[in-house]
């Protein structure tokens, strides 16, 4: 990496922070001005993390790991941010959400209170820190942060079914919290260490008498974990909190199981290695069979549910669970198809929660979504005159263009063929009966038909689901007078959806990018090498002074 | 010494499993905050236990574990005490807003049947 650039890896933690105070410091004075540095920020962390991603890709290396110590300290001791190829995707997909809901909260949510706009960039924050952390403390440390931003944002608009539903996730996520430290704890006193490449190097050396209780507070980590990324039986905070929760936050929200997600990814893979002795693919049974039945709940759920809200939590379930249950077979195929399913089912997701809003809106006749906020509305009503020459013009579409939006968000949540729904169930798919390639023979398992079936089942439920929550509240509508949809919020939908269309037709690099991902992944040498061999920068000034969380 | 903490991180961990499970919003809380209590006693044990240790090197003590404590667990805790801290006081705001807003202290929002 040029010198120049070095500290790229850490723009995408300190350009959200600094963003916050800046838009602290506005207030509620310049709401446009406010809004305008929002998006633009969002856009900002689009870019750097795309330009991280051709980096790493064009190193071209299997391994390819950029490491940043952050406190020029060396890996052992310091804060480390490393970033790989799966880090890098998880960014740069946080990026194109982050910056398709901030597009959409510009238009009316972020008016709903001045700090809707701060707590969003946090939100983001905590997402690419949590992304790039090296460190487990630090992984906590930035859990909380996106926790805490999360809490702001599910609640924001207030009302009753939302306060209820922020109550239990709270609560839920509070104990999560402190599982997390619980099994962090343990991991401490007897490994010694809280760096992950650390810890990946002690695990194989444990003596038998502490395997127990290492395994024990990787057990108790691990249900964190899955609290998070909403596992059967400990993710029926959910749906509730993400149905409640503003159309934009909902979309920002759908990457947040995805966070639990990568975690078990991140550590099963770097802790529980095939070179971690006896304790080698610890937990991938737990994996599987919890993703297996979180696949099945999800696919009940989907059937169960009437309103749009409510089948878009559901549909979550099922791709965490989906993913879950990939990541517990244990093979680098599979989780290479899984990550293209965890790109696809991500952008669809957030896309559905956009569109249930404004498609809800059109059922009610209501103009505005802010039911509960109308004094703070009113109250700054004199200075958005100027702004409603922006981001207030209209565009004519009719209901037609949302349908469609409306049926490709069907197509790719349900993994119907042509987009890349399809692509990536069938990837999976064939990973799952040819782990090892075409070429290779292998016989598939009882547990392989179960996995492939409900795979099928949970995509027949979300077509059934969808299409009859879709001609009810999608067409039905179309007797009411044409609405008028605002460009900002229409065009971050169909950007979503064109994103999910663009991971369709370049199937093959993208797959071919999330092959060598896994790859890596199970093959962890390569990362704990590069973090623990990176040396401090030599200098007068040996603390960097980089701005970063304790 | 052992045993005593053992003890009081046990007492104070099943104190608050069984406040959270119960149905008020504000045992829920205080089950919540007995939890970080328990949880943040046991982050401080795991850098094993010595009575008289500085965390930090003195000049006239050779700097090896024998003299002195691991600064790493506490400066874990201190970290974990605010955000706990932060988030139960979010909790409890959030608490105040569900019983203004549905009349009841109940953690579904609707009065117990009877």
């Amino acid at each position: 990496m040029k010198p120049e650039l070095a500290h790229l890896i850490v723009v995408p933690i300190v350009l959200p922070l600094l963003v916050t105070a800046l838009l602290l410091l506005l207030g509620a004075r310049r709401r446009r001005l406010g809004s305008l540095i929002h998006v633009g920020a969002a856009l900002a962390n689009l870019l750097v993390a795309l330009e991280i991603l051709r980096r790493i890709h064009a190193d071209g290396l299997p391994g390819a790991v950029k490491v940043y110590l952050a406190g020029n300290w060396p890996a052992h001791f310091g804060i480390v941010l490393v970033a790989d190829r799966l880090s890098a995707l998880m960014l740069v997909l946080t990026g194109v959400v982050g910056l398709a809901a901030a597009v959409y909260s510009s238009a009316a949510w972020g008016r709903v209170s001045v700090f809707f706009f701060p707590l969003f960039q946090i939100q983001l924050m905590g997402l690419n820190g949590a992304f790039l952390t090296g460190d487990l403390f630090n992984l906590f440390v930035f859990f909380e942060v996106l926790l805490a931003a999360s809490y702001g944002l599910q609640l924001h608009g207030s009302g009753r079914s939302r306060v209820r539903a922020g109550l239990h996730y709270i609560a839920v996520n509070l104990l999560a919290s402190a599982l997390f430290l619980v099994g962090l704890a343990i991991l401490y006193g007897i490994l010694g260490t809280l760096s992950m490449a650390d810890i990946a190097l002690k695990v194989p050396r444990v003596p038998q008498s502490d395997r127990g209780l290492l395994h024990a507070g990787a057990a108790i980590l691990a249900v964190a974990f899955f609290t998070k990324a909403a596992m059967w039986p400990l993710g029926s905070w959910l749906v509730p909190a993400y149905r409640t929760a503003s159309a934009p936050v909902g979309a920002i929200f759908a990457l947040m199981t995805k966070v639990g997600v990568y975690t078990l990814l991140r550590l099963s893979t770097l802790l529980f290695s095939s070179s971690a002795g006896p304790s080698a693919h610890l937990g991938g049974a737990v994996l599987l069979y919890g993703g297996l039945s979180t696949i099945g709940f999800g696919a009940l759920g989907l059937m169960a549910s009437l309103r749009l809200g409510r089948i878009a939590g559901f549909s979550i379930l099922v791709s965490s669970g989906t993913l879950l249950a990939a990541i517990g077979v244990g093979e680098a195929s599979v989780t290479s198809a899984a990550l293209y399913y965890l790109l696809s089912a991500t952008l669809a997701a957030s896309a559905l929660f956009l569109l249930v809003e404004l498609v809800e809106r059109a059922a009610s006749g209501e103009e505005s979504p802010l039911r509960y906020a109308q004094l703070e509305l009113d109250e700054d009503t004199n200075l958005d005159d100027a702004e409603a020459a922006l981001v207030g013009r209209d565009i004519p579409v009719s209901l037609a263009l949302l349908g469609l939006a409306f049926m490709a968000c069907v197509l790719i949540v349900s993994g119907l063929p042509p987009l890349s729904g399809f692509v990536a169930k069938l990837q999976l798919m064939m990973a799952l009966f040819n782990p090892g390639g075409a070429q290779v023979a292998h016989e598939p398992t009882a547990v392989t038909w179960c996995f492939c079936g409900l795979l099928l089942l949970s995509g027949l439920s979300a077509t059934v689901s969808l299409s009859r929550a879709g001609i009810q509240q999608v067409w039905s509508t179309a007797d009411h007078p044409a609405r008028r949809w605002k460009v900002v919020e229409v065009a971050p939908v169909l950007a979503l959806i064109s994103a999910a269309g663009w991971l369709t037709l370049s199937a093959e690099p993208v797959l071919h990018y999330t092959r060598a991902a896994a790859e890596a992944l199970y093959d962890p040498r390569g990362y704990v090498e590069a973090v623990l061999s990176t040396k401090p920068v030599p200098g007068p000034a040996s603390g960097a002074g980089e701005e970063e969380a304790p | 010494m052992e045993a005593v903490l053992a003890l009081v991180i046990g007492v104070l961990g099943g104190a608050a499993v069984w406040l959270v499970l119960r149905p008020r919003t504000f045992q829920v809380l205080l089950g919540l905050a007995l939890f970080s209590y328990a949880v943040n006693l046991f982050i401080f044990s795991m850098g094993s236990l010595f009575i008289g240790k500085p965390p930090i090197v003195a000049a006239e003590l050779a700097p090896d574990l024998e003299h002195y404590t691991d600064p790493m667990p506490q400066a874990l805790v201190l970290t974990a005490i605010v955000i706990g801290f932060a988030t139960t006081a979010l909790f409890l705001v959030v608490l105040l807003a569900a019983r203004g807003l549905s009349g009841t202290d109940h953690v579904d929002g609707t009065k117990e049947q009877r």
